[in-house]
């Protein structure tokens, strides 16, 4: 018998409920207004009055509507089925909806059930298997969808029973399985799991050491993600934090793409909606779109659902990690979430920490990072969840609550410069304030110089010395006049200026540039390298600025264009034949031992 | 006020501050209408059977036996074809002198549009001016603010691009409005002969504050009916967001929450972009487009308003003096239009986007030299000639005061470019090089 309540009070979305029975924290509630369902979270009990946030509008709802206590918290439905599927935060499928407005209490289900699958059993009967098992296999569009032993299957089981290769339902049984106690228990496709719960049926979660691919070159070549890595893109507004986001998801080298649009801008999603499934993949040869889901809580959708939106991300991740793929999660923006947590505390009128913020902001962060990361499941197969959150601190500065606890979690620092948004030069990753500690592991080391070069990290280095030795060059020359400084000065200045139009600028709407493979990175790093380290004869500063120019012009159009095309040749010929005039020895330290 | 029989009336008022009083009451819904002492006024905390409720004109003079009626219904407008050319107070009764408006009687503030429904907006809103056409494009459903000091001129500006938008109708939400500045706008839209397309809900600085809540939903309410049963293109223009986001601090300091930055509702970024939200392209066709105005403290975007506003809307204009050729130019290097990516170089000629990109990076180069200047270095013969390029494209492209097409907005860049630069150091694709920079050199 499930618990019943009245409601006895209203403050916009928080509702107090008096139960006749016992309730959970967490645990979700209905309450019935005028025979719409509204569901709602309890996030406080006092004595018989349970505290409840409500996932929708409360207009209308008055004292003495009941409710009803469900008995789980809040749950996500895990199957076959959820590829390319748009959800808001609750998981509800938003296309399922009827009309152009969101009516309150439409929860429609986040997977067709009765829909039928091509099943291949992966386990043989008198198996042993315990939760997170693979026990048979779905074609889901491309992705080898596994069928699992549920999370919340406890203990050893056997398999007693599994159906042959076949056409079933998502809810048809296709094992039954017996624990320890000789019980028998029917195993369907799908199952529930709370989102705010971790899914660890993996075997172990070793530190990341792969690097993931993204095609923006300020991000692979300089600060590079790992497969299972953390991120986060902190900046103003106006500083590219969204098309930055959208590069990653057409471009990053994962098996599965899952976007949270956390309280941002609807015409963002739309855009996602209207652009990805025209976009090819190059990997499958199919759409973009059918490597992805996207759970939508714009920020004029209900608070309370927004806060859900991106455990709801995280744990559709966490059960497709489980399969042994590779997936990104991005959420844009997590500042929307943090900003949803102080709403509710502020209704609950706790104490407030520093900007009125909750108190426990730095740990309930801290916890979402820690969901991601790759590991090693009990099948000896890997997956990897990389997680990239976005930030949108309050006026542009860093100091505020969520970056700075964001910036204790996330590993990988991509900072947006309002300098460089200013002066147009995308992305606006700052290449100095940004960092990757994952260039300090050793295993990630070792990785790249396997796979891209010996001694990768220490031209990364190079790469970055020399940008902050243009930067101090420019602060000179900005202090002392143009004919007042040396001109190696000049020369410095110059080349940092090279490795920032050719290699951290990149134009995310052309149609070449906007996708930078790690070899032809590799290129363009070596390139610029060349000429940084090489020493150049010049008369007066005059002419060196308008020779870099012509550098840094020929090396952009050859960004524009396919690697190793023809026309590509040609223009590296002519930089070639252009270097050759003013380069008189191919390093600096030659020319200073002669 | 006459009730009316289904209407309940309470007279047992408990407790008054200086914008809410509480009654004991039941049956009561939240976001309820009332009348107490006949002043408008809405429940927003019900507890037991003590209701609370926020009194927009606020309560002096209320007395704990005031009557208080319960209309039974959240804040409504009546929509229909008779709101054109009319002039409304927050409540949405007429303020010029005309007959109440008869229609379907909605509520305000509705449902958000289900996020999959919305169409990609993609439709140009030309207003002549280049500094918006040609650097900040807009479109429609877009959501846009002015970020402007008092003493700009951002409501002539408005109202320039309302009258040269092509919009099927104009809706002008006024906060804290001055009454001559209402009189402008009126008097203005009336000489253009375009009073038949404009509706306007306007609260002026001799109402009281807290009613400019209700002004938003009242215009975008209305927004949404022409929009969605008309197919029409709804242009909303509001101002001052400022004193809006004013309205809301006050209300919750009395309301005795907890202040979050800048004495702000720790709820500014969700009440705000429940607002600018409503701007959408509807699959139909019609679309609503919202331009703002958020006045700045002496320039300062950190404050928590413009802050919040800048995550929320596509992209914010910025007006500024440019004093070497006595002109308001919309500002280049922090305006953004963050729709624009949507239609230029498809909807406008394909040179458009690097034309523009190349422009405003000259533009940067010569503030540059003038920071140079300022600091008494010698020029270089570029830093020269990028200080005669930009004062050019200032005065003709920058400026406020422009009304060109599109096309001649780009043949003018590339006069600029040709008559000051190589083609190196304007660094724009061959391509497009080839094909644009002769012609305009010829």
């Amino acid at each position: 018998m499930s618990t019943k309540g009245k409601v006895t009070g209203i403050v916009a979305n928080l509702v107090t409920i008096e139960v006749d029975g016992p309730v959970a924290q967490n645990e979700i509630c209905y309450i019935d207004l005028k025979g719409t369902k509204l569901m709602a979270e309890v996030i406080k009990i006092t004595g018989k009055n349970a505290y409840v946030q409500v996932f929708e509008s409360t207009r209308g709802l008055y004292v003495g509507c009941t409710a009803e206590f469900t008995g789980h918290m809040l749950e996500v439905t895990l199957g076959p089925g959820m590829l390319s599927k748009n959800y808001d935060g609750l998981q509800s499928d938003l296309d399922a909806m009827d009309g152009v407005f969101l009516k309150r209490g439409d929860y429609p289900p986040a997977i067709d059930v009765d829909k039928k699958w091509k099943f291949t059993p992966l386990a043989k009967v008198g198996a042993a298997v315990s939760g997170s098992d693979w026990l048979g296999n779905v074609k889901e569009g491309w992705i080898d969808h596994k069928i699992m032993v549920p999370f919340g299957f406890t203990g050893n089981y056997t398999v007693k029973s599994i159906v042959s290769e076949g056409e079933y339902a998502v809810k048809d049984t296709v094992a039954v399985l017996t624990d320890a106690d000789g019980s028998d228990r029917e195993v369907s496709m799908m199952m529930k799991w709370p989102v705010k719960v971790e899914v660890k049926g993996y075997r172990s979660k070793p530190r990341p050491f792969k690097i993931m691919q993204t095609g923006v070159r300020t991000i692979d070549t300089l600060n590079p993600i790992t497969e299972g890595g953390t991120g986060f893109i902190p900046g103003p507004f106006g500083c590219g934090k969204t098309v930055l986001q959208h590069a990653l998801s057409k471009y990053a080298e994962a098996d599965l793409i899952i976007v949270v649009a956390c309280g941002e801008r609807a015409n963002e999603v739309v855009e996602i909606f209207t652009e990805f499934p025209e976009l090819d993949d190059p990997r499958t040869g199919r759409k973009l779109i059918e490597r992805m889901i996207i759970i939508c809580n714009t920020s004029n959708m209900p608070v309370a659902a927004r806060e859900a939106s991106v455990y709801t991300g995280m744990t559709i991740a966490e059960y497709y990690r489980m399969m042994g793929l590779r997936v990104m999660l991005l959420a844009d923006s997590t500042s929307r979430w943090a900003q949803a947590l102080r709403e509710m505390s502020n209704r609950m009128e706790e104490l407030p920490g520093p900007d009125a913020f909750p108190m426990d902001l730095p740990a309930v962060i801290a916890n979402f990072y820690s969901r991601a990361g790759f590991v090693y499941l009990n099948n000896e197969q890997s997956g990897s969840i990389t997680f990239i959150g976005t930030v949108s601190p309050a006026g542009g500065n860093l100091k505020e609550p969520v970056t700075e606890s964001t910036k204790k979690a996330a590993r990988c620092f991509f900072a947006l410069s309002q300098n460089r948004a200013d002066s147009k030069r995308y992305p606006a990753v700052d290449p100095i304030d940004s960092y990757s500690k994952y260039l300090e592991y050793a295993e990630v080391v070792e990785y790249l110089d396997k796979t891209i070069e010996p001694g990768w990290v220490n031209k990364v280095t190079e790469l970055k010395d020399m940008l902050l030795r243009g930067k101090e060059a420019r602060d000179q020359i900005n202090i002392l006049g143009d004919d007042s400084v040396p001109l190696e000065y000049h020369i410095i200045f110059n080349k940092a200026e090279i490795i920032d139009f050719v290699i951290l600028q990149q134009d995310a709407f052309d149609k070449v540039d906007a996708n930078s493979p790690l070899n032809r990175q590799q290129y363009t790093a070596n390139k610029v390298l060349s000429i940084c380290e090489a020493k150049f004869n010049f008369d007066n500063f005059e002419q060196i600025g308008i020779y870099f120019k012509k550098i840094i012009n020929l090396m952009r159009q050859m960004n524009y264009l396919e690697f190793k095309s023809g026309e590509f040749n040609e223009l590296e010929q002519q930089l070639d034949s252009l270097l050759a005039e003013r380069i008189v020895s191919e390093t600096l330290a030659q020319t200073a031992n002669a | 006020m006459k009730t009316k029989a289904f209407q309940k009336v309470y007279t047992q008022i408990e407790n008054v501050t200086k914008a809410t009083c509480t009654v004991q009451a039941e049956g009561v819904a939240n976001d309820e209408m009332a009348q107490v002492d006949g002043r408008p006024a809405q429940v927003v905390k019900i507890m037991g059977d003590k209701v609370t409720l926020q009194i927009f004109p606020g309560t002096q003079g209320i007395a704990t036996n005031a009557e208080v009626v319960f209309l039974g219904k959240p804040p409504t407008i009546k929509v229909s074809d008779e709101l054109k050319g009319r002039f409304f107070n927050a409540y949405g009764q007429p303020i010029d002198g005309g007959p109440e408006v008869e229609g379907e009687e909605i509520e305000i503030g509705g449902p958000s549009v289900n996020p999959v429904r919305r169409k990609q907006p993609s439709e140009i809103i030309a207003t002549g001016i280049a500094g918006i056409d040609l650097n900040n494009t807009l479109v429609t459903g877009q959501k846009i603010p002015f970020f402007a000091d008092a003493d700009q001129p951002f409501n002539a500006v408005m109202a320039d691009v309302a009258l040269r938008a092509k919009a099927d109708l104009i809706i002008l939400g006024g906060m804290g409005m001055s009454n001559d500045d209402y009189l402008y706008y009126k008097t203005l839209f009336d000489n253009a002969g375009a009073l038949d397309r404009i509706t306007a809900f306007v609260n002026t600085t001799d109402n009281p504050p807290v009613e400019r809540l209700l002004v938003p939903d009242m215009c975008l309410t209305t927004a949404e009916h022409f929009a969605v049963k008309q197919n029409m293109k709804v242009l909303v223009l509001l101002t001052d967001m400022t004193l809006f986001a004013d309205a809301l601090s006050i209300v919750s300091n009395r309301m005795d929450q907890i202040p979050s930055k800048d004495s702000m509702p720790g709820s500014l970024y969700s009440d705000l972009a429940r607002i600018y939200e409503k701007a959408s392209q509807f699959p139909e066709g019609g679309s609503i487009t919202i331009i703002a105005v958020t006045t700045l403290s002496g320039g300062d975007i950190t404050h928590a308003i413009p802050d919040n506003t800048g995550y929320i809307t596509e992209g914010q204009l910025y007006l500024r003096r440019d004093t070497d050729v006595s002109k308001v130019i919309i500002d280049p290097f922090r305006s953004l239009s963050r729709l624009k990516q949507l239609v230029i170089g498809k909807k406008t000629r394909k040179d458009h986007p690097q034309v523009m990109n190349a422009a405003i990076r000259l533009f940067s180069d010569a503030a540059g030299a003038k920071t140079k200047l300022e600091n008494g270095f010698d020029l270089t013969d570029y830093d020269r000639r990028s200080l005669q390029f930009a004062k050019e494209y200032s005065r003709e492209l920058l400026a406020i005061d422009v009304n060109v097409e599109i096309e001649s907005m780009l043949d003018t860049a590339w006069r600029l470019f040709g008559k000051y630069f190589t083609q190196d150091e304007v660094g724009i694709k061959k391509e497009l090089m080839d094909q644009f920079w002769k012609a305009s050199a010829s």
